[in-house]
């Protein structure tokens, strides 16, 4: 039999919301009863995904972040989606230690904590359009 | 967020207490700065034992103190790292420059 379960939360694009969205997203994964790394995980991956969008996406300035989570079985899907200034080159931009902000003391590692915390992560982005993150997570906890 | 600092030995102890993101980072970055300013040291060491979280954002703050330190001939040092951040911590290659200890006592005597 399938479980399934979504949510979305929207806020505005304030640093202080990039906790409030891990901690959002992390409270509703964890109806599937998880293992703390496992939160730990999707915490992380979604506070990177989140301050990406305040940072780069909207450059600081304000501008609509929609999160959601859909829960089937065992399998968190998670979107970020920002209507910001979006990503020239995304291959670069996923590249570790690549970023454009150096001088606001970056390190341009958010896209390998995803990669590296989730099992897929997906990057669509158009230019002056906005940029949606996607990510994968199985619950391996869960059978 | 709250931060205690100590000089023990020619060295800043930190000990930060709650999450290090972005958003807490810029904070974390100023008034680190502002101490080190102040004191006559040459090294940083983190206390990481309340941290419960941090994600690449902590990875800056670490490096750009890092920087500081070396323009004095100084390291940067970090003990009692909780699972979480031990994991951020090695993805990102810090640990290869970064000293990791068990203790204070450990940091102390080898970062002389
Ligand atoms: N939502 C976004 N909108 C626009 N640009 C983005 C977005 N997310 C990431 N980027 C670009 O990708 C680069 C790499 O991102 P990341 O790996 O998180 O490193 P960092 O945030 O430290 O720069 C950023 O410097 C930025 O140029
Ligand atoms: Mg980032």
């Amino acid at each position: 039999m399938q479980y399934q379960n979504t949510m979305k939360v929207s806020f505005i694009s304030k640093s202080q919301n990039e906790a409030f969205a891990r901690v959002a997203v992390a409270a509703f994964v964890s109806q599937l009863d998880p293992t703390v790394e496992e939160i730990s995980d999707i915490k992380t991956a979604v506070s990177e995904a989140v301050t990406n969008a305040v940072i780069h996406g909207y450059e600081n300035g304000e501008g609509i972040i929609n999160v959601s989570c859909t829960l089937t079985n065992n399998i968190v899907d998670i979107t970020i989606e920002d209507k910001g200034v979006g990503i020239e080159d995304i291959k670069k931009a996923r590249e570790p230690l690549y970023t454009s902000k150096p001088e606001l003391e970056r390190s341009g590692m958010g896209f390998t904590v995803m990669e590296t915390f989730m099992d897929e992560v997906e990057v669509e982005s158009i230019p002056g359009k906005g940029t949606i993150v996607r990510m994968r997570k199985k619950l391996n906890s869960l059978k | 967020m709250d931060i205690i600092y100590s000089v023990k030995r020619g060295n800043l102890i930190v000990k930060i207490y709650g999450e290090i993101d972005h958003h807490t980072s810029e904070t974390i970055r100023e008034k680190l700065d502002k101490e080190f300013k102040k004191q006559n040291v040459k090294n940083i060491i983190f206390d990481f034992s309340e941290i419960q979280f941090m994600d690449s954002s902590g990875i800056g703050v670490i490096m750009g103190r890092y920087k500081n330190a070396k323009e004095r001939g100084g390291k940067i040092g970090v003990f009692n790292l909780q699972p979480q951040v031990e994991r951020v911590f090695k993805l990102s290659g810090l640990h290869k420059i970064i000293n990791q200890y068990n203790s204070l006592d450990e940091a102390i005597s080898s970062l002389q």
